[in-house]
């Protein structure tokens, strides 16, 4: 048994399929990246795992039960931080540690926690007064209280300045390595790329894409590629000396050659050396988890909530509608 | 065992966080003792008891001792009454002169007054009035009062039917005695009431209750703490509102035990009702408009102010309907009539009232969402 199974789930706001259809397994002790535009469906799908929402279909186990139905005892042992924590306006996050430690019936060392999550500085701030980063912090710092064996984290890191953001990192980091089990939800793909085993994208109810970020990348961007600033000529030469597939980008002087083995670039630059034409910077490149993000959620979803690729002519015109 | 602590953690958190708001404080504890000190001037001291009456004397006489010149003792009479003071006026037009002076009560004394009163004539007194005021039939009825004692002194009568004043409850009750009971009840109302619609609809709409569902802490626990917290404030209210009534306007309290089930079983009845209305709204605007529509009615229509006696019968049947009357009736019974029958009464409606609303506030308010 997986400790998140989730088969066919669906969600519906009115005529809106929020959720629709969508079935997922994370691994015990896994960092399991949420990503998606806003209104995918992320935090909808988070709130049903948590059962802090009712689902309209499909199956969810969370840690064995049926979040919705027994919430109260699966509770006891996740941790969370909704999208936007909000608390007390006039509790200090100390005391709001307090208040939960007494409401978990736990001893805890409110202070430590506050050091694990670089808060001790606004330890006896008033919640109104925190910065966002400092309210989000305090989120953490209230979801780790109980000690859970499994975290969900709703864009734990939104409105942090960079040294906050990786603070929250190494926090994150340090709960995997004590074997926790994290669903981490992000608009930063360094961040999901970064923390999480596996990701999942979603878009418009669906996900349209899940695996290891390599995985992801190989199955839905190019793969390596080889890339020589030079003239056209340098280009055609390569093309005609080798068994290589060439393409020029005129507009920014790059040949661009895909490297189906890494030892093709040796042919590549070989050819190149001997045409005894110029050329300039060299890089190998492959699509960042940026560049298959952008293409799978800006093509269009059909009925099955598979991707119709577009092709450049309906993007543009997309782009002119806008 | 758990739900209890459960519940005194909550209610140290809560109260902490209400006494650094000082807004709640003000209406809390301040704003029922700046109730008492206005109530009890307004309604203390006894030149506001006393109405004053513009008179035009026209009487000619005879003047040549003051036996003989009746208008003068008719006017010491009414004086005397206690309940109207008069002011003679010297003008052309007595009329006129009432409109400049915004007053629509007026006396006049026609000429022949003392004259026709010897001789055993009839006399006409002209009293304006506007007959909506309150004040109107206050003089008409001390006029005729007085008129009725001189016809019978003309004719040597003497008064067969007299009467002597005394009163229920209190040797010698002042206003403010009466005030207590029904500016308590308003303190009992008011705070909890805004304060559970206030904060259930901003928790709903902050998603603090979800956050709150995900920790071991109950919604009956939660509103358990808030209720028990209101009736601390309240009776801390209540021994503020009653030491300033003692010590500024020399109130007469009976602190009996009596007045413990409506200090707690009334603000268990508000607190729950507050959050039932901040339950089935949609979001904090709407909460606050219908918490003003079924507080508003109670603040002014429970016998708060002033007694619903006073009040035509159709308000007296709304009045009926009122949680708030009767806990306001309660106290009354208590600690001005010493009536226990009737403040059981009282109590045993309230609580009725008191478990359904709370059963139906812990029941429809959610946590999550579906
Ligand atoms: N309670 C609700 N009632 C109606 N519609 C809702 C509700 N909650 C969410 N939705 C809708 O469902 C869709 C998915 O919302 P959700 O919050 O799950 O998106 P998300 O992926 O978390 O977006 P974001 O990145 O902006 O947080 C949105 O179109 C949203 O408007
Ligand atoms: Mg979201």
């Amino acid at each position: 048994m997986k400790p998140i199974e989730v088969k066919n789930l669906q969600k519906t706001y009115g005529d809106l399929k929020a959720v629709d259809g969508i079935s997922f397994v994370v691994n015990e002790g896994e960092v399991f990246g949420l990503l998606g535009p806003n209104g995918a469906g992320k935090t909808t799908t988070i709130e049903i795992l948590e059962g802090l929402r009712e689902r309209d279909g499909g199956e969810v186990k969370v840690l064995g039960c049926d979040p919705w139905k027994d919430g109260y005892s699966l509770h006891k042992k996740i941790g969370v931080i909704p999208q936007e924590f909000t608390f007390f306006e006039k509790t200090s996050p100390r005391e709001a540690i307090v208040y939960y430690a007494d409401l978990f019936n736990i001893k805890v060392d409110p202070d430590q926690i506050l050091r694990d999550v670089l808060l001790e500085d606004s330890a006896k701030t008033l919640f109104d007064n925190l910065s966002g980063g400092q309210k989000q912090k305090t989120g953490l710092a209230l979801s780790l209280v109980n000690s859970p064996d499994m975290l969900f984290l709703d864009e734990p890191t939104t409105g942090l300045d960079p040294n906050a953001r990786r603070a929250i990192w190494e926090v994150i980091r340090s709960l995997k390595a004590k074997g926790k089990t994290i669903i981490l939800t992000t608009h930063y793909l360094d961040e999901a790329e970064q923390l999480s085993d596996r990701v999942a994208i979603m878009n418009h109810g669906h996900i349209v894409a899940m695996g290891t970020t390599d995985e992801i990348i190989s199955q839905h961007g190019s793969g390596e590629r080889l890339e020589i600033n030079g003239e056209e000529k340098l280009a055609e030469y390569i093309k005609a000396n080798t068994e290589l597939q060439v393409n020029y980008d005129t507009a920014k002087c790059v040949i661009s050659i895909p490297l189906n083995k890494k030892i093709d670039a040796l042919a590549a630059l070989a050819a190149a050396e001997q045409s005894g034409l110029d050329w300039g910077e060299i890089q190998t490149r492959r699509d960042s988890l940026d560049d298959v993000f952008i293409n799978l959620v800006s093509g269009e979803v059909d009925e099955q909530g598979e991707i119709v690729s577009e092709d450049a002519e309906s993007q543009l015109s997309r782009k002119r509608r806008r | 065992m758990g739900s209890g602590r459960r519940i005194l953690s909550d209610f140290k958190v809560f109260s902490r966080g209400y006494l650094r708001n000082k807004f709640g404080l003000f209406f809390g504890l301040i704003f029922p003792v700046i109730l008492i000190l206005i109530f009890g001037a307004i309604f203390s001291g006894n030149s506001s008891s006393t109405i004053d009456i513009y008179t035009q004397n026209q009487d000619t006489g005879p003047f040549e001792s003051p036996q003989l010149d009746i208008a003068s003792q008719f006017l010491q009479a009414l004086n005397s009454s206690s309940t109207i003071r008069v002011i003679t006026v010297e003008t052309s037009n007595f009329t006129n002169y009432l409109a400049e002076h915004s007053s629509s009560d007026g006396i006049i004394i026609p000429a022949n007054f003392s004259a026709n009163y010897l001789a055993a004539s009839p006399i006409n007194i002209t009293v304006y009035g506007n007959p909506t005021s309150s004040t109107n039939g206050i003089i008409v009825g001390t006029v005729s009062a007085v008129s009725n004692l001189f016809n019978l002194q003309r004719f040597n009568g003497e008064a067969v039917i007299g009467f002597t004043q005394s009163t229920i409850g209190f040797e010698n009750p002042q206003y403010v005695d009466l005030l207590i009971p029904g500016l308590i009840g308003f303190s009992i109302l008011v705070s909890p009431m805004f304060s559970l619609v206030n904060i259930s609809s901003e928790y709903k709409k902050n998603k603090l209750f979800k956050q709150l569902s995900l920790t071991p802490i109950t919604k009956m626990e939660w509103l358990a703490s808030k209720i028990l917290w209101y009736i601390v404030l309240t009776l801390a209210s209540f021994l503020l509102m009653v030491a300033v009534g003692v010590v500024v306007f020399g109130a007469h309290v009976n602190l009996t035990l009596g007045l413990l089930p409506f200090l707690i079983i009334g603000p268990t009845l508000f607190a729950s009702l507050g959050m039932l209305v901040g339950t089935v709204t949609k979001n904090p605007e709407t909460a606050g408009v219908i918490g003003n529509i079924v507080t508003f009615p109670m603040m002014f229509l429970a016998g708060t102010f002033f007694p619903i006696s006073i009040m035509p019968d159709y308000l007296q049947n709304i009045a009926h309907v009122l949680p708030l009357f009767y806990i306001v009736e309660g106290l009354n019974n208590v600690m001005v009539y010493g009536n226990i029958t009737g403040a059981l009464i009282d109590i045993a409606i309230v609580s009725v009232i008191t478990v359904i609303i709370f059963a139906a506030a812990v029941k429809l308010f959610k946590w999550r969402e579906d």
